[in-house]
């Protein structure tokens, strides 16, 4: 068990959940708000105190801990995610036919949506109001696909995957067309659809798709469609405090109240007593707090500096990629403004 | 104990220890109902007693047409049919129609109707059969329709929805519906009191030829008969005598021994003693004295005495039927009148007007018999007519009916009254509107909820709450929730899920199994033994049967033999132990739902035949034939125990309910846990349910409708209700599930307003397809020129079509997928400059001349064109047909609602990475202000949340099912489950600051409706823009562009406040200013700078006055009065 924290301690570095409402849930470490703490900020305490810790990487998904930096720097990373890497995405559908059921519009929709694999940083943001679009802004993607009956279908089918040939449009039916010195410069990228098992429409013998489409540079505060995450958030890591020891049959009621492997009862001189073994598991469901008996022994918290963040890609760049290139577009965001306050001075 | 005693007293040991089995999943034996008897049922139930029985019985009734010019002369129906719905392709050639083509093609669905029949013609007597004398729109679904006893495989190939319920008619294209009319119910006593306390009785009797209304009141305590053709009320006691029976004695036998009752009734006999009458030849004269004169048409005159008894026999009370004259039982009927109305006035026992069990409601096929015997009795007596004027002429050849039976009559009258839904029959003096409805396709359940619309007759404009209001008959049988709000509130209702409404049958051997029962002849009886104490009175559909000794037996008899299949299962007897009387119904119109039976305080359906039913071996038929349920009308469950749940069984109880939530209607059946909401907002969400954009049917692509919304992604609710299931809304939702969070943010979320995720939007989120469409028809003209359409105009140097014809086709008609702008051209029609035919004489010119008419595109917004339709209508012109879509995502304005009555508008879009994500990384769709709450007391939402959240989690949808449904508490145990706070109260971090929130918040999917009510199409604005012709102001309304008005409230802030020239410029300067020349002297107008009165021009001056006001000087002008303007110089 930690020792007890200082009342102002826990103000500065913990957030609260209390039963009706979490506490303490600001900032307050601005200099000179605590008499007896230096919060002025300081370059080298920063750089001793900041921390990543990666958890977890796979293909699509990175859990990484960032530690000892304020909410609003980590809730920029966040936002910038979601919002402001740039990914390309079909944003012009040409339909030279469509007999299918689906209306061109929606049919635009779902394929703006599909994940396109290319790399965004090898290509440039379209100029407004350019309808032809270049090789270094635009990617060309064709459909054209045409349902038929199939004539090897058994007499006495009705399964229409049996009796048709065509009949569910996938995206992987979605071709790349190189334009100009693409089919050179990207012929490793392999580029296309990220999914290919994405059902865009179905069709019926006889109808036919025939599109050509322009994927182009964008970013995700423009449209959904161009944000590189799934999701991105982040939360605090939680912190439970027991502050009494609590044995037998209450230690049993307690485990059960966090999630699994947050609490473990040991046997200490024949006693069962609770310990907690990991905080970082618990998803702050609060249960303990319905217990009459418990709630007033336990504490919880959540650390107010350390954010676990959960990047998902949607696979068109490795998370940790995108994690960079948060962080790049947040540098640019700030040399930009410093430069807007250098050309400010001038003035 | 000693209640236990009470409940259990005669029963032995072994019955009292057998546990009440809860039979689980009776609930089950709602969808084998409905597959039986289905939502609509009734409306083809009785079409199809029309269509099959009674128009058969309307062609018996009038089945001989005379002529007064040829004794020899006659034509009989033998029979007569309604075949299957055809068109006719060309002359005499027909082919089968489906539905689907009539609505494209803008025809009526309908089939004809043919006659056998034997005339003659000369001497010769002849047959003809299958003779068409009209055509009958066809119900859809209806035994004669081609959709019956299809596969939905069928379906499709027809182009028609299989979930669709079917019920309504396709006339001209439009989809119709014949409400159901609740009404009075026929050929009963009621006894009621007036405004004064008077107490009285009324009997609306009807038949096939008459409908009249007899009143029974009371003067000074003496009684009379009040009647329409009656100029005076007439003394009671004169009636009877009228009708025969001159003694005293015996008009008191009949009416009642008792002191009390002779006491109440001496003073009518005193009355009548001094109006000095005591023969039948007396009464009949008095009262031929007080007979409104009739028009006569026709017949030998007769004397006043003839009319007096002829009225008495046939119009007053004119369904107790009279044979040669014979009034016994018309005198027995008012005498049970009088006596009721004597015992009403001690204990003020009169009868409820709102009672349900005196109710009749009026479907289709009643309505539409009592058109088609009007239009067929017309169809007669004209026949009847060309044979009166042909026959007495000399022909060469002989007459021949056949010629002159035209068809359009009857088609016309059914078509016109079924588009108009003006049902005027002279005969009934019936004129009512509304009758039909157009039926309203917004959504699946809109449809399916005016399928099981009851309009009363009951005017709108009186302020009366007892029709209004909640009847306690109507549990069970209406549903309490579904109706509007305003003026038609609590007139317009909707049936209860199980409700069936009963269709006539015959009632012959009823009466003869009630004879065989004990029931005693009442034209046997001398009259003294109706008021014996030891009998009951037996009354058949208002008419008196007769006497009865042991009412108990004879009824539980009668149920015995129901049950066992004798006699049909929707005929009911109840006793009424105050009027000591039995009545067995078998009209139709009655309001009847089915139960099951409880024996010996067990329910007779088990387990096993719920297993069973549910492996296919039963179906509710079985249930029916095997005595174990039945159907009770609102008259005998009154007469019943009924028990809600088993638990609630004592050894009274006859009858279990099958299922509590069956109380509500289809509209309120989708509402998750409606018992924990407040009532009115019940009520609410079935209006707005009608409202909600979603899927209409499965053929929704394939129509094309004036106007019809679609949701681009619906989805199945998370939380559903037995209903939803039963009524397939899964299969055609009309909404989606949103993550919603209840807490404010950005103060644009006052007053109910939603603010909506702008990610989920871009992601398809309550996306919208609106589908309009433009129509237009090429006709041919009586001088041989007909319409024409051009192709596209070209550009001179380009070569290219104008801007205006840019999505013209060669052939003049738009091509589909394109893109139409405001103002474009759809169909580039021409049309005759002159179409009528040339007057004789003049030149006919070589070359019609040609003007362009053509279709054009409004809309502030682009549409693509989805489809172009060529076809014919039914007068065989070209019908062009346009189908104009938009696709239209969620903006500030637009118009959700959740299923719980809260609707709000959308008052703010805000980024994803602005919204509040809870720990696990979720942003909600919608936030939706706690505000919302407390007052509306919609409990059932924050359970449909927490049910919904731990469904998402789960995998599965929980069920919200009225008086059932998961509990909150193992659906909470469900979150915590999966590390979610028990309450549903999420962790959430700001998106804006990326700190926590300070409070907890509500978190969790709840299915929001996205309503038609769209900014789009309401937001306008305008600057300048057309005028009305005639008073030079601007035009109203939106439609027309027109102007905002500063009106009289508006106007009189202005005033208040002083400012006169803003007055000036709003009303005359920004409206209609015009200058004019007025005349000093006379003060009248002139016209250019001179005064026709004064015949000078040296006082005229110009002002400038509004339009409107120089209008109203002629105006009165005209009329005679001189308005004259004095006119001073500002200065002097």
């Amino acid at each position: 068990m930690a020792a007890p924290m200082s009342n102002v301690d826990e103000i500065r570095d913990r957030v609260i959940l209390g039963e009706f409402g979490v506490r303490n849930v600001h900032t307050t470490d601005y200099p000179g708000n605590y008499p007896g703490y230096d919060d002025t900020w300081d370059l080298e305490k920063f750089k001793k105190k900041f921390r990543i810790d990666m958890v977890q990487l796979d293909e699509n998904n990175l859990e990484f801990d960032m530690i000892g930096i304020d909410a609003a720097v980590a809730n920029a990373f966040r936002r910038i995610l979601l919002a402001e890497v740039p990914t390309m995405a079909v944003e012009k559908v040409f339909i030279y036919n469509n007999t299918s059921i689906i209306q061109d519009e929606i049919l635009a929709h779902r394929l703006g949506l599909i994940p396109i694999r290319a790399d965004p940083r090898l290509f440039e943001f379209r100029n407004s109001g350019d309808e032809e679009g270049t090789e270094i802004d635009t990617i060309q993607l064709q459909l054209k696909v045409k349902c038929s009956r199939n004539p090897r279908a058994p007499k006495d089918s009705s399964d229409p995957r049996e009796l048709y040939l065509n009949h569910m449009v996938y995206s992987k039916d979605m071709t790349w067309v190189p334009i100009g010195n693409q089919a050179d410069v990207f012929a490793e990228a392999k580029i296309g659809p990220v999914h290919g098992d994405i059902l865009l429409a179905q069709l019926r013998p006889g109808q036919e798709l025939d599109i050509v489409m322009h994927c182009v540079k964008g970013i995700g505060k423009d449209h959904a469609k161009f944000s590189p995450v799934a999701t991105a958030s982040y939360r605090l890591l939680p912190e439970i405090t027991l502050l009494q020891p609590i044995e037998g049959e209450k230690a049993e009621r307690l485990k059960r109240c966090f999630s699994p492997g947050v609490i473990e009862v040991e046997d200490v001189g024949g006693k069962r007593v609770a310990r907690v073994v990991n905080g970082r598991a618990d998803t702050c469901s609060r249960e303990v707090l319905r217990h009459e008996d418990l709630k007033n022994l336990v504490k919880l918290g959540r650390v107010r500096d350390h954010f676990i963040f959960s990047v998902e890609s949607t696979g068109i760049l490795p998370p940790e990629v995108l994690v960079s290139e948060a962080i790049n577009v947040l540098i640019a965001k700030c040399q930009k403004f410093l430069s807007e306050l250098d050309s400010a001075e001038m003035d | 104990m000693e209640m236990l005693e009470e409940d259990f007293g005669d029963m032995s040991p072994q019955q009292l220890a057998a546990p009440v089995s809860t039979v689980e999943e009776k609930w089950k034996l709602l969808p084998a109902f409905l597959k039986v008897k289905g939502l609509v049922k009734q409306h083809i139930d009785s079409f199809n007693y029309f269509i099959n029985v009674e128009i058969k019985k309307i062609m018996k009734a009038n089945e001989k047409i005379t002529s007064d010019a040829d004794p020899m002369w006659y034509l009989k129906y033998l029979n007569i049919y309604v075949g299957m719905p055809d068109v006719e392709e060309s002359f005499n050639v027909t082919r089968p129609v489906s539905p689907h083509e009539c609505r494209l093609r803008d025809m009526t669905y309908s089939a004809p109707i043919t006659v056998d029949i034997e005339y003659t013609r000369g001497s010769q007597r002849i047959i003809r059969n299958a003779l068409p004398i009209g055509r009958m729109p066809i119900m859809l679904r209806s035994s004669n329709c081609v959709l019956t006893g299809k596969t939905p495989m069928e379906f499709s190939k027809l182009n028609e929805c299989p979930l669709d319920p079917g019920g309504y008619f396709i006339v001209k294209g439009q989809e119709k519906v014949i409400l159901i009319q609740e009404q009075l119910s026929k050929n009963r006593i009621i006894v009621e009191q007036d405004r004064k306390g008077a107490v009285g009785a009324s009997v609306t009797s009807s038949t096939h030829e008459k409908k009249s209304r007899t009143n029974m009141i009371v003067k000074k305590g003496r009684f009379y008969l009040k009647h329409n053709t009656l100029s005076e009320d007439a003394p009671i006691a004169i009636i009877f005598k009228a009708m025969g029976v001159e003694s005293d004695q015996e008009i008191v036998q009949m009416i009642g021994t008792e002191e009390h009752v002779m006491a109440a009734f001496a003073p009518s006999l005193e009355e009548c003693q001094k109006a000095q009458i005591f023969t039948q030849t007396q009464a009949l004269k008095y009262i031929g004295n007080k007979v409104r004169r009739q028009r006569m048409w026709g017949g030998p005159k007769k004397t006043k005495m003839e009319e007096a008894r002829e009225l008495l026999a046939s119009t007053i009370l004119t369904h107790v039927p009279v044979k040669e004259f014979n009034f016994r039982a018309k005198c027995i009927y008012l005498a049970v009148m009088v006596r009721r109305v004597i015992l009403a006035q001690g204990d003020n026992k009169v009868d409820d007007r709102d009672y349900y069990g005196n109710k009749r409601l009026e479907l289709a096929g009643q309505l539409l018999s009592l058109l088609f015997e009007d239009l067929f009795k017309k169809f007669n007596s004209e026949l009847k007519k060309i044979a009166d004027q042909i026959i007495p002429k000399q022909r060469a050849a002989q007459f021949d009916v056949v010629k002159h039976m035209r068809q359009d009559q009857i088609t016309n009258g059914m078509v016109n009254a079924i588009s108009t839904g003006n049902w005027s029959l002279k005969r009934f003096k019936m004129d009512r509107q509304g009758v039909t409805q157009v039926l309203s396709r917004l959504s699946y359940i809109s449809a399916l909820g005016m399928m099981t619309r009851i309009s009363s007759q009951f005017e709108k404009t009186r302020k009366v709450s007892g029709p209004r209001s909640l009847q306690p008959s109507q549990w069970g049988m209406l549903c309490p929730s579904d109706t509007p709000e305003g003026e038609a509130c609590g007139l317009v209702k909707n049936l209860a899920l199980m409700t069936h409404i009963t269709t006539d049958m015959e009632d012959g051997p009823i009466i003869k199994l009630a004879f065989n029962l004990g029931v005693e002849d009442v034209n046997l009886l001398c009259g003294e033994e109706l008021s014996y104490p030891s009998v009951f009175l037996v009354f058949l559909n208002g008419t008196i049967l007769g006497v009865i000794r042991n009412h108990r037996k004879l009824v539980s008899t009668f149920r015995l033999m129901r049950r066992a299949g004798f006699i049909n299962e929707f005929v009911s007897i109840s006793t009424n132990l105050t009027d000591r009387c039995v009545y067995i119904s078998s009209d139709g119109g009655r309001l009847c739902r089915p139960y099951i039976i409880v024996k010996n305080g067990q329910p007779a359906v088990k387990n096993k035949h719920i297993e069973e039913l549910s492996q296919g071996y039963r179906n509710f038929e079985d249930f029916l034939h095997e005595s174990l349920v039945e159907y009770l009308d609102v008259n005998e469950e009154n007469d019943c125990s009924i028990a809600l749940y088993e638990h609630m069984i004592t050894k009274d109880t006859t009858h279990l309910e099958i299922e509590p939530f069956t109380l509500l209607g289809v509209c309120a059946g989708l509402i998750p846990y409606p018992h924990h909401n407040q009532s009115p907002r019940n009520t609410y969400q079935c209006a707005m349910g009608k409202q909600a954009m979603g899927t209409i049917g499965y053929n929704q692509r394939n129509r094309i409708d004036t106007l019809m919304y679609l949701l681009a992604y619906p989805q199945r609710p998370m939380v559903k209700t037995k209903t939803i299931e039963l009524i397939d809304f899964e299969k055609l939702p009309a909404g989606q599930n949103a993550t919603v969070a209840v807490m404010s943010y950005s103060g644009y979320d006052i007053e109910d307003a939603l603010v909506l995720n702008k990610a989920s939007l871009d992601r398809g989120f309550g996306r919208c397809l609106v589908y309009k469409n433009a129509k237009c028809t090429l006709r041919r003209y009586t001088n041989q020129t007909f319409d024409k359409v051009m192709g596209p105009m070209l550009e001179a140097e380009t070569r290219k079509p104008i801007w205006r014809h840019s999505v013209l086709d060669a052939d003049g008609i738009c091509s589909p997928g394109e893109r139409v702008e405001n103002k474009q051209v759809l169909v580039n029609k021409s049309m005759p400059t002159v179409t009528q035919t040339p007057l004789e004489g003049s030149a006919q010119p070589g070359q019609p001349q040609y003007r362009d008419v053509p279709i054009t595109y409004k809309g502030a917004t682009d549409s693509y064109i989805e489809k172009v339709m060529i076809s014919s209508n039914a007068e065989d012109a070209f019908l062009i047909k346009i189908l104009l879509r938009q696709t239209r995502r969620p903006e500030i304005g637009d118009k959700f609602s959740s299923r719980h009555g809260q609707k709000g508008v959308c008052g703010l879009i805000v980024p994803q990475e602005d919204m509040p994500f809870c720990d696990s990384g979720i942003c909600p769709d919608i936030i939706m202000n706690p505000h919302g709450y407390p007052s509306r007391m919609t409990v059932g939402k924050l359970i449909e949340l927490l049910a919904g959240k731990a469904g998402v989690l789960d995998g599965r949808f929980h069920y919200g099912t009225a008086f059932g449904g998961s509990k909150v508490k193992d659906v909470c145990e469900d979150l915590i489950r999966y590390g979610y706070n028990y309450q549903g109260k999420d962790y959430v971090t700001s998106g804006i600051t990326g700190e926590p929130l300070e409070a907890y918040i509500y978190f969790g999917p709840v299915y929001y409706q996205k309503l038609k009510h769209m900014v789009l199409d309401k937001m306008h604005a305008r600057a300048r823009g057309p005028r009305a012709v005639l008073t030079r102001q601007p035009t109203e309304g939106r439609s027309r562009d027109g102007g905002l008005r500063l009106g009289e409230m508006e106007r009189d802030c202005l005033i208040g406040y002083g400012a006169s020239m803003l007055l000036l410029e709003r009303l005359m300067i920004s409206s209609d200013a015009f200058e004019v020349d007025v005349c000093g002297q006379c003060g009248l107008l002139g016209y250019s700078g001179w005064c026709h009165y004064c015949k000078s021009s040296c006082h005229v001056s110009s002002l400038r006055i509004p339009y409107a006001c120089k209008l109203l000087f002629q105006e009165l002008q005209s009329m005679n009065i001189v308005p004259r303007l004095k006119l001073a110089r500002y200065n002097e």
